[in-house]
């Protein structure tokens, strides 16, 4: 038997070794969305196929899904058959992590010529051929190159088959297989890191550590959920979808030690590609529960376990082959507010309002075909950047203003986009009026006007918020809806490629999150400064907070009780 | 008479100060005095030079370390900032990355921005990324804003402008005509503080210099008047967050530089001490009451790097404080010291720090009120302190007060008894501090394993050989005077400044003219700050190129050949870049483009590292004072533990674990399969006996 405190320290080792993993590989992929958005994910597994630990890392895509991947993987490559030096890779949307652009890779680590973990790493490369960064295509079939679970490497040796597949499907071949390696050369590093720890400790496998974390991990949440109120609780958000707006239903149910998540009611799929694959609601669903109950306790078997979610088939969260699904993003990301909805009903003054949750990413394009019929002679160039509008109120606390959640990108500056473009940024400000008003306001968007130096360029939009605002909760008024339009004033569609002429200027006005409690009851003073910030104005004030301002732009607290009655 | 040299420390809690003259060295500490931190200065000045009996007229140098920047920054203390900025950009300093640091807080909050809205500027203009004027700057409205922010009362003005790293003209004219309304060294201009590349780190790094430009100003006013009431005739040096110094004009203009200087101090002496003693790899481990911070020192560099965060809101998470790109000793820093806190989560696990006790009420067995369990209360119940020699006898430590807090917090919760529990908090924290370090050396595409750990601060002697034994370290050295460290690296630091340019060049458009002629001026830059310090010395600069594959988004520093560069350039270059990226990945990528986005020069008097001291011929122990029951550190196991005074044992001297060797300020712990004893230079070294 392990002794306490070395089941102790081991559990944090293996915690500092897939942050390791992870660090390796954020170092050295080359997508923005790996880098910028720490889109990656890294874990261990034992060999059941059971995750005992995996990296916190920018965005919750990947927590339930490639631990389920990995399971995947072992069905078709059952552990006993594995060999030192083997690796296994794919990029399945519905056996790895929701698209064809997150690539999977898996590799058993062997200690004195047993097998004794896996490592799993996912990221999210640059192209996957097809239609590329759009979310036009109506099939997988239009959205790339699709690696069904296969051996990247049979003991050591690399199947270049696949790699020269792969280069000659993509538009960015070194990057992509640069990419390939990272992922690799992660799962290397934790390898060596695990059995280093192995021998250190002198264990001879994972069995017991494993059935410690993830009891353990079990025990806890379910003693968390055990002080929840018990019950089921429904609610429904409408969003604007890209055809037609989508009505995302959800009833959650807390019941012993378990949440369960069900999306029945929701709408069926869309013609393009916002579809999403079940394991990727499974990830986000399963973030928005976790973040609300319990953030402290580490991702693994024993607490995944805990939420389960559940979809019928050919609804947009439960997508099946072969829907397009390169922008699941959309979808999952708006899924923690739908959560959110249910959870209010249970456990008030707890969750935030909804907010923005969608990313506003600009994904900027020149070239034959998009923007032009120069051929050669049209400077192509695709750029994207990642950009929040403001994110829900909180119980006690406004929204942030131009933060994502629930995914945790980072923006790219505008001096570096300008460096590699000819794209020219001239406003980039927080959105007055924006945020919705509650006696927490919800956070503010964002307001940014874009031209080119060279000619026209295009767009690529996937926009949601812009026909149905985020709501507010507990009485809280909804944020402003987003909005893209050209500088002369033309409206812009908020999905699918948008021209903008040569010498004309994007402009685009990103959503505010919605607002919590009565306006009513805010706070006069905190009234008082956001006017005094510019971010709202004196009518908006009196119309929506009911605060009349003295002229030097402190309360005037006698008016204001009069005004709100 | 051999002329003098005077370090001073100003620390958080104490003002350490070091006298060397004719090769001696005398040290002695005071308490900080926050309100005006050059009384500690002045008075401990007084002191140690009457103890060393001269006067201040004999001092040749007086090389100084403050917090003080660092503490306005992060108790938001500093001056009433304003911010001017391109129009259509005064919410860059606020929306910085629009990123969430905590992936799972729905109630994190982001540190508030240290100019708000109503004091952030925008004046028309606007520069391209290759420097061309798209707006020409409206001076009109420049000037209103002057004469606002004059009526206003500002007591510092932030100037940054989208590109300005690349065209600084609109700077310097907006300066100019904002010098009209605003004295002109209360003005810190982007291309200035930071000429480089990415519109948030620069503004930030500019206002946070302009936010401590005017108290840094009025400080070292009055420091440098109190040391010539003294008698001082000799120039005040400043250290810096590189591990150079600077002068005071250099320090005034730009206050930021000078922001975690101590810590670079501690790094200076780990980095002096590897020289002589000859590592080559070493990691400096510098574990104190509140923090442990590392530092990798390969070939007697300590690592370097341009981006820092100061007042991290959510203590140590990274991306929750002020980014600021100076050039800085680069250090991981933990909430991991003596004074750390020990609870039990959730999951019935160990956790320490990061929050201490500090010094008020201090660990429970300080019997100040203190209740809850330190790492310090886990040494005394593992018997590693002895209660009565506590910091040379000074507090007399309550051995069962520790017993009582490590019970009731963690023993009891996991059904253990205190030994146990106490065994499990230092191993706690030692894993901790170890996965750091070696997070961090991976970030760095380097190792820990196989290095020397030289290990200094209050904590580190206790717990450097069980942390080295985590991280596959068999060698630790701990200093002589180890209490003082970072005062004493002062003394060995040399005259530097480090300039930077951002200029993206592929490099299968590499342009040797333009890069030379960016050199020279760079070198003219950093040349005229270094000689005011080093008038004639011979100096040495260090050229570094911020390089990548297209279309990547983080650089590697590289270090680039000697100048100027011709016709081979560009193949030289991707030959350093190429070697350094295989280092740090692995693995190079043949056919895609690189190239470089930023340079810098490092400038410094050309300082020669100390020799090689010769290896101490072998010497009989003494026999040791006594034996302690203690629990070894590995095992956790009761053992009879050697006890040695560190005086008595002569160079050369060799004891087995486990053992205790103890001084006035500290006591080492050498574990069973351990042995330990003074080189020639009188350092402790312990080393792992063979397997």
């Amino acid at each position: 038997m392990i002794p306490e405190i070395t089941i102790q320290v081991l559990w944090n080792r293996l915690l500092s070794v897939v942050e390791e993993q992870a660090q390796t590989l954020v170092r050295t992929a080359f997508s923005t969305a790996a880098r910028e958005a720490g889109d990656i994910s890294a874990g261990v597994f034992d060999i059941a196929g059971r995750m005992l630990a995996q990296a916190v890392t920018g965005t919750p895509g990947h927590i339930n899904s490639m631990a389920r991947s990995v399971v995947h993987f072992l069905e078709a490559f059952p552990a006993e058959t594995l060999r030192d030096g083997d690796i296994l890779i794919t990029n399945d949307p519905w056996k790895g992590t929701g698209h064809l652009f997150d690539l999977t890779v898996v590799t058993p680590i062997f200690l004195d010529g047993r097998a004794v973990a896996l490592f799993a790493s996912t990221t999210h490369v640059v192209d996957i051929g097809g239609l590329g960064v759009s979310a036009e295509g109506r099939q997988i079939y239009h959205e790339g190159l699709y690696i069904p679970l296969m051996h990247l490497a049979r003991q050591g040796v690399i199947n270049e088959d696949l790699l020269n597949i792969v280069r000659a499907n993509v538009r960015e071949p070194v990057q992509v297989v640069g990419d390939i390696y990272a992922l690799i050369a992660c799962n290397e590093m934790g390898g060596k890191r695990l059995t280093a720890m192995m021998r250190e400790f002198a264990l001879p496998d994972l069995h017991e550590l494993g059935e410690q974390i993830i009891t353990r991990s079990r025990r806890a949440m379910a003693d968390v959920i055990a002080k929840l109120p018990q019950g089921s609780w429904s609610t429904a958000m409408t969003i604007d979808g890209f055809e037609a707006p989508i009505t995302l239903a959800a009833t959650l149910t807390i019941a012993g030690d378990r949440v369960l998540v069900d999306y029945t009611g929701t709408s069926g799929l869309s013609g393009y590609a916002i579809n999403c694959p079940l394991c990727y609601t499974d990830a986000y669903t399963a973030f928005g529960v976790k973040a609300a109950l319990a953030p402290w306790i580490p991702n693994n078997t024993g607490t995944l376990d805990a939420v389960i979610v559940t979809a019928p088939e050919n609804t947009i969260v439960n997508a099946p082959h072969p829907a397009a699904v390169y922008a699941r993003s959309v979808i999952g990301h708006m899924l923690p507010d739908v959560v959110y909805g249910c959870l209010d009903q249970a456990m008030p003054e707890t969750v935030p309002a909804e907010g923005t949750s969608s990313l506003w990413n600009l994904t900027l394009v020149a070239g034959h075909g998009l923007t032009d019929t120069g051929g050669s002679a049209t400077r192509a160039y695709t750029v994207t950047t990642f950009h929040s509008g403001g994110a829900g109120a909180r119980p006690t606390q406004d929204g942030l203003s131009a933060t994502p959640f629930p995914s945790g990108v980072r923006n790219v500056p505008v001096e570096i986009t300008e460096a590699i473009t000819p794209l020219v940024v001239w406003r980039k400000e927080l959105r007055a009026n924006s945020g919705g008003a509650g006696r927490t306001r919800g956070g503010l968007g964002q307001h940014m006007e874009i031209a080119s130096r060279d000619g026209a360029f295009g767009i690529q939009a996937r926009f949601e918020r812009a026909d149905y605002p985020a709501r507010g909760r507990a009485g809280g008024g909804p944020g402003a809806l987003g909005k893209l339009s050209l500088g002369t004033g033309a409206a812009l569609r908020t999905k699918g490629l948008q021209r903008i002429p040569a010498g004309d200027r994007l402009v685009v006005e990103m959503p505010g999150g919605g607002g919590r409690g009565a306006a009513f009851a805010r706070d006069p003073a905190l009234v008082s400064r956001d006017v005094l910030f510019g971010l709202i104005d004196h009518a908006a004030a009196e119309a929506e907070y009911g605060v009349i301002l003295h002229a030097d732009g402190s309360p005037d607290l006698a008016a204001t009780a009069s005004r709100r009655g | 008479m051999t002329k003098a040299r005077l370090a001073v420390d100003i620390g958080g809690t104490f003002t350490d100060l070091v006298l060397e003259v004719g090769g001696r060295f005398l040290s002695t500490k005071l308490l900080t005095t926050p309100d005006a931190p050059e009384r500690a200065v002045l008075e401990g000045a007084r002191t140690i030079l009457a103890q060393a009996g001269i006067g201040a007229g004999d001092l040749a140098l007086v090389i100084h370390g403050t917090t003080l920047a660092t503490n306005a920054l992060i108790e938001r203390k500093g001056a009433r900032t304003a911010l001017v900025t391109t129009q259509g950009f005064r919410d860059s300093l606020e929306i910085a990355y629009e990123h969430r640091f905590e992936q799972y807080d729905l109630y994190m909050e982001r540190p508030p921005p240290l100019v708000e809205r109503p004091w952030r500027y925008e004046v028309p203009e606007r520069i391209a990324a290759d420097g061309d004027v798209l707006l020409a700057m409206d001076d009109d409205a420049v000037a209103r804003i002057g004469a606002e922010l004059a009526a206003r009362g500002a007591e510092a003005v932030a100037l940054c402008f989208l590109h300005a790293y690349q065209n600084d003209a609109h700077e310097r004219r907006a300066r100019d005509i904002l010098a009209r309304f605003v004295a002109p060294e209360l003005i810190a201009i982007s291309s200035e503080v930071c000429p480089e590349i990415r519109e948030y780190d620069r503004a930030s790094t500019t206002v946070a210099n302009a936010y401590v430009l005017p108290l840094m100003e009025r400080y070292l006013g009055r420091l440098e008047a109190g040391l010539r009431a003294l008698g001082s005739t000799a120039p005040l040096l400043l250290m810096m967050s590189s591990g150079g110094i600077c002068t005071v004009e250099t320090a005034r203009r730009f206050p930021i530089r000078l922001v975690e200087s101590g810590p670079a101090g501690g790094a200076i002496l780990a980095k002096l001490i590897a020289a002589a003693s000859g590592i080559d790899r070493a990691l400096a481990f510098d574990m104190g009451g509140t923090t442990a911070k590392i530092t990798l020192i390969d070939d007697m560099q300590p690592q370097q790097a341009r981006h820092f965060e100061i007042a991290r809101a959510a203590r140590f998470v990274k991306g929750s404080g002020i980014p600021v790109r100076i050039p800085v000793i680069d250090m991981v820093e933990i909430g991991a010291g003596g004074g750390s806190i020990a609870r039990v989560d959730g999951l019935s696990r160990i956790t320490v720090g990061p929050d201490s006790a500090g010094s008020a009420p201090g660990p429970a067995c300080y019997a100040r009120g203190g209740t809850m369990p330190t790492v310090t209360d886990a040494d005394v119940v593992l018997d590693w302190i002895d209660p009565a020699r506590f910091a040379g006898g000074q507090i007399a430590l309550d051995a069962q007060a520790a017993t009582r807090a490590v019970n009731a917090t963690v023993a009891t919760p996991l059904a253990m008894d205190a030994r146990a529990a106490a065994h499990g908090i230092t191993e706690i924290v030692t894993e901790t501090m170890a996965s750091a370090a070696r997070v961090h050396a991976v970030e760095n595409g380097k190792e820990t394993a196989g290095r020397t750990m030289i290990a200094f601060g209050g904590a580190a002697p206790l717990h450097a050989a069980r942390m080295a034994q985590k991280l596959g370290i068999h060698r630790v050295l701990i200093p002589v005077g180890a209490g003082v460290g970072s005062a004493h690296g002062f003394l060995g630091a040399p005259i530097a400044y480090e300039v930077v340019r951002t200029r993206l060049m592929p490099l299968s458009a590499f342009d040797a003219p333009a890069v030379n002629t960016i050199f020279t001026a760079m070198r003219a830059e950093a040349e005229a700050v270094v000689r005011l310090g080093a008038p004639s010395t011979a100096l040495t600069d260090m050229r570094t190129g911020f390089m990548r594959y297209r279309g990547q988004g983080h650089e590697v520093p590289v270090t680039l050949p000697a100048g100027p560069y011709g016709a081979e350039g560009a193949a030289q270059l991707r030959a350093a870049f190429e070697a350094a990226y295989h280092a740090l990945y692995g693995r190079i990528i043949p056919k895609l483009e690189i190239e470089v986005l930023t340079w810098t020069l490092a400038l410094s008097e050309a300082h020669a590292l100390p020799a090689r001291v010769a290896a101490a011929p072998p010497a009989a122990a003494p026999r040791p004072t006594g034996t302690r029951s203690i629990t070894d550190p590995g095992s956790g196991a009761r053992v009879d533990a050697a006890i040695h005074d560190r005086t008595a044992l002569p160079p050369g001297s060799r004891i087995a674990g486990p053992a205790i060797i103890v001084e006035a300020e500290t006591s080492t712990l050498i574990p069973s399969g351990w042995h330990a004893g003074p080189d020639a230079s009188g350092h402790i070294i312990i080393e792992r006996a063979a397997p």
